[in-house]
Parts: C-alpha cells; structure tokens; sequence
C-alpha cells in the first residue's frame, strides 16, 4: 500500500510541529522516520494514522484521499511507544479486540489469535494480563494485535524507545525478520540511527518540521543531502573547513599535497579499531580519525607524532549552517 | 515514649468520639432485648421510612453515577467551557450546608419558584412529595463519582482508548470495552459513597419534605422525629439500622478496594 504525504502543515499552538511536508512511501516497503526529539516525526506518523488531523495538506493512501477519513476506517495498524496494552485485559483478549470489533466469528479469531501470538511468540502467555509481562513481550503482544486485523499498513511509533538496550536490539532483527515475512508496508518513527540504518530500506530524516533528506540508508549515509543529515546518521568530524566522517580519513607519516599537519593528542584503543585525536597545526578544533587494528599498527604512531591527514571522501559545508555535531536542537514543548 | 503516647492518645480520642457513642446507641437499642427492637423496626411507620429512603437512593444514585461518569469524561478527555468553573460546582455540595441545598431546591420548586410556578399550574404535586426529596439527595450526592472517577480517568490517560479506535473501536464501543473497565473500581468507590450519602442525609431533604410520619420520611428524618416525640426504642432502633448499613457499606469498601488495587497495578 503506497502512502502519499503532500503540503502538510500541522501547529501546536505557535509551536510548528510539521511545515509543508511532503513523503511518498512505496507499497511492501519499511520506512524509518528518523529525527530528534520534538522534530515532528511522531505528528506526521500520527497524521498518517488519523490521530492527529492536519492543518494544511493532504494524505493518500493507495492514491485515495484519507485526510477527512476517521482513523477507525483506515485500516492501520498502530503500535505506541508505551504499548498502550488493554491492561483489564488478558493478552489473549487484547490480540481479538480488533477482531471482535470486526465480528470475526469465534473459530477463525481463535484461529487468528493463535497463529500472530505465536509469530510474536506469546504462546505461552496468552491468560497472563499486561502487568505480568516485560516491557519487550508487551511491545511484542501489541504488535500481535495491531496484526490482528490485517493491516495493509503498519506504523510504529518509537516501538522500541522504552526498552533497555539489549531487547530494543533483539527487537529490531525480529521486526525486519517479521516485515520480510508479512510484507505489509510499515512505517516506523525513531530517534536512533543505528536502528533506522540497521533494519530500513527507506529512511525519511525529518528535523524542525521539515524533511531534510528521504533515501536508502546508504544513500542516505554516503551523499547526505546537508550536514545535518550527516551528522545525524553518523559520527563526524572537520577537517580544514569540511565536514568528513572519522573513518574516511587517510593518515600519513610523510607531507603530501592538500594534507593537514596535525599533531597527535590522544590515542584511544576500541579493540577493533583505533581513534585518534590530532590537532591540526594550522589551529582549529581538534580532529577524529578512526583507524582499523591494521592501519595503526602499520603507521606504529605515538602521542605527539607528526602526521598528515586527506580526506579521501567528504563533502563541503552547505550553505545552510547548522551545527552537524550538536544534533540536539533546542528541545521544544512537542515530542517526536 | 512520645510515639506510644501519640498513637493511644489517638485511640483514645477516636474511642470516646465515634466507638463509644455508636457503642451507646447499641446497648440502649437492645437494653430491653430484641423483642421491642423488631417491632419498631417493623411498625408501619418505619417499614414506610425504610421504603422511601431507599426509593430516594434507588432513583439519585443511579442518576449520578451516569452523570457523574459523564462529566468526568467530559472534563478529562474534551475541552469544556470554563472547566475550572464546571470543577467548582461540581465541589459546591462537598462545600455547601446541605441546608442550604435544601433551601435552594425548595425555592427552585415552591409555588412561585422558576420550575415550581409551572408544575403548580399543571397541579403536578412536587414540593413536600417524595420527588423533591429525591432532587435534593441527587444534589447533595452528585461529587463523589465525578470526584472519584475523574483522576482516574486523568491518569489512564488516552493512549488505550487511541489503540482501540486504531483497531476499529467506535468512541462507544471504546468507551465501553475499553475505558469504563479500566474505570470500574473508581465508579463502584463512588456509587458505594454515593449511596451512603444517599441513604444518610438530612439537611436537605428536612426543609422539602412534608415530615408526615409514614409518609415522607426518610430513615434520618424517622429518627429526628421518633427523638422528637420521645420515643427513644423506635429512635435508637432506626439509628441503629443506618448505622450497620453504613459499617457494611464501609467494611465492602474496604474489601473492594483491596482486590481492586492488586488487579490494577501495572
């Protein structure tokens, strides 16, 4: 199902949540809407959803104008951040309640009810209430009723954001895992970019109400549209008066031409691969190299060495400046 | 030493203002056996008083209980004018002597009163009958489901009532599927007090009733005049009932409130 998002305007007051946002998501697809906190991520998936209307613009989905459509009829999914779990209910009941709604007939909702709670592997749990489970299994039973219904879109909103670390990995895999079993075309909000680059093929950076860049992950990474998508999708640092990733820089013992002299700070060992800091001799703010086990063994440096840094990709600040490392802009009264 | 002196001095003050009256009221009711005791309870007149007390509670509580479920909804989940102002009338009986209350409704009704004038017209007997009484008790017991209801409905807040809609849910099919169980220990708290309130008042309904003994007399008003006519069996056996009404009420409370806590917490 393709989801067409055109001019949307959406205020909280004199707070602009979205600014004339435009989005086309193709069918089958799992799109990351990714930015940080107060962005407008969670608006413009919740105007997707119908929760929120918009100001300004409109919403198709499959090329049919929803805008004035209530959420109830769109035929979406939804998972919230904080599960939203029918705590009076037992897990069991809380996968049927969109079937009931629905009256689906007993046999083929227990049927139903079955089959998603062991794809989302509640087998066992179906009689415990929400309050009985972990935050990972009630985020996994709120999937299994968002399924229920079958949807032909599936929005998520910050699913894994309230889980600690090692569930919100474990969750991801088993997300991408489950999307390539469904196929239903997903849209998820997050503000991590290792969780949208790991398990997207889409990724949407929406930042102050505007989209600042919409692509493949890779795309995305390797030809940023600006710097803030830059610095968003990964680490950066500057070199002379362009903005580079750590990791695309060429360290040398002997000058060459357009390398920066630098002087070797701090030598910080992650097993795998070494950073370095260096400040540069023509003065300016420090810069980060990071180097595999390989490279740095071969070069055999120490601190206050002499080195000479290229760049061998990067790109030149755009003219619209914005601060590529302090990603966290000032934080506004609406989340998301 | 202090704190033992504190907490049995606290005893000691709720012994000698509640338990040993109610005690009191007890022993002179059976001082001279059950006997008497049953046959005041029995007389017309007071079979007549227990009847119309709880016709009253029959027809306000209900009443207030959906409507105090929804003006709690209303004030939680969609904008009213001037909720502040809709929140300090809601607490105006908590605050107001029920006196009063009763002064204000036997205005509203008496002859030349704004609903009055015409119910007299249509020769509609209402003032002095059982149905101002039941007006009056409505508005003495209208807090305490919204009171109740109210934080609970803020604190459930509405991402649940959202997933619903999400899957399907009409707002009514949300509201009664979704919301009002995950309410229903506040609104049966509220309907239990409610009724207490209900079966217990007597300002109020004092100045709109007629006071015709086994006609319009409540259980409290029973009691006033029985006081008042020295005779202190049939007073201390209608006290004495209201009183156990009132510990079962309370002592269900409790019970209720304890295996509602354990089901809730999430």
């Amino acid at each position: 199902m393709s989801i067409n998002v055109k001019d949307v305007s959406k205020s909280f007051g004199d707070f602009h949540a979205l600014r004339d946002v435009t989005v086309d998501i193709d069918p089958g697809q799992l799109t990351a809407v990714l930015g940080p906190s107060g962005g407008g991520k969670s608006t413009l998936l919740r105007i997707i959803a119908g929760l929120e209307t918009a100001d300004e613009g409109t919403v198709f989905i499959d090329d049919a104008d929803v805008t004035k459509v209530a959420a109830r009829d769109r035929g979406i999914g939804f998972v919230f951040q904080h599960y939203a779990a029918f705590t009076h209910m037992t897990v069991w009941n809380n996968v049927a309640f969109g079937l009931k709604i629905a009256k689906v007939d007993k046999k083929r909702t227990r049927e139903r009810v079955s089959e998603l709670l062991n794809l989302v592997h509640l087998d066992g749990l179906a009689d415990r209430y929400p309050s009985e489970l972990s935050g990972g299994q009630r985020q996994r039973m709120a999937l299994a009723r968002a399924l229920a219904v079958e949807p032909s879109l599936l929005l998520l909103d910050e699913p894994f954001g309230a889980l600690d670390v090692k569930v919100r990995q474990e969750l991801r895999e088993w997300l991408r895992r489950l999307h390539d079993e469904v196929h239903t075309t997903t849209i998820f909000v997050t503000h991590d970019q290792s969780e949208a680059m790991e398990i997207a093929d889409q990724i949407i950076v929406i930042n102050n109400g505007i989209v600042e860049q919409a692509g493949a992950p890779n795309e995305l990474y390797d030809h940023p549209a600006n710097d803030f998508v830059m610095g968003f999708l990964g680490p950066v640092t500057t070199l002379g008066s362009a903005l580079v990733r750590p990791h695309d820089i060429l360290v040398s013992c002997a000058p060459g031409s357009g390398a920066y002299q630098a002087t070797i700070e701090r030598i910080v060992s992650l097993g795998f691969e070494t950073r370095l800091v260096a400040a540069p001799t023509s003065g300016g703010p420090p810069v980060t190299v990071q180097l595999t086990r390989r490279e740095i063994g071969d070069l055999d440096l120490e601190i206050g060495d002499t080195v000479y840094l290229t760049a061998h990709s990067g790109r030149k600040p755009s003219a619209r400046q914005s601060n590529p490392i302090d990603v966290s802009r000032p934080a506004t009264a609406q989340t998301g | 030493m202090g704190k033992y002196l504190l907490r049995y001095g606290v005893l000691t003050y709720l012994a000698l203002l509640l338990v040993v009256p109610i005690g009191l009221v007890a022993y002179r009711t059976f001082e001279n056996g059950i006997g008497p005791v049953w046959d005041a309870l029995t007389s017309p007149q007071a079979i007549s008083a227990i009847k119309l007390s709880l016709l009253i509670t029959a027809i306000a509580v209900p009443v207030n209980v959906v409507f105090g479920v929804a003006t709690a909804w209303f004030l939680s989940r969609r904008k009213m004018p001037v909720p502040w102002l809709v929140n300090a009338m809601i607490n105006l009986p908590f605050a107001m002597s029920p006196v009063v209350i009763g002064l204000a409704v036997y205005q509203l009704y008496s002859r030349d009163g704004w609903i009055g004038q015409h119910l007299f017209a249509e020769n509609i007997p209402f003032l002095f009958t059982w149905r101002a009484m039941a007006v009056a008790t409505m508005f003495v017991s209208l807090p305490f489901v919204v009171r109740e209801v109210l934080p609970v409905l803020d604190e459930l807040g509405t991402e649940q009532e959202q997933a619903a809609e999400m899957l399907g849910a009409s707002a009514l099919q949300s509201f009664f599927r979704v919301t009002l169980p995950a309410i229903r220990w506040a609104v049966i708290y509220g309907t239990i007090l409610t009724v207490a309130r209900a079966l217990g008042e007597y300002g109020a309904v004092n100045l709109v009733s007629s006071n015709v003994v086994g006609q319009t007399l409540t259980l409290p008003l029973y009691v006033q005049n029985r006081v008042s006519n020295f005779d202190p069996t049939a007073a201390y056996s209608a006290g004495l009932l209201l009183a156990v009404i009132s510990l079962l009420i309370l002592s269900g409370m409790t019970m209720l409130g304890r295996s509602g806590r354990k089901e809730d917490t999430v």
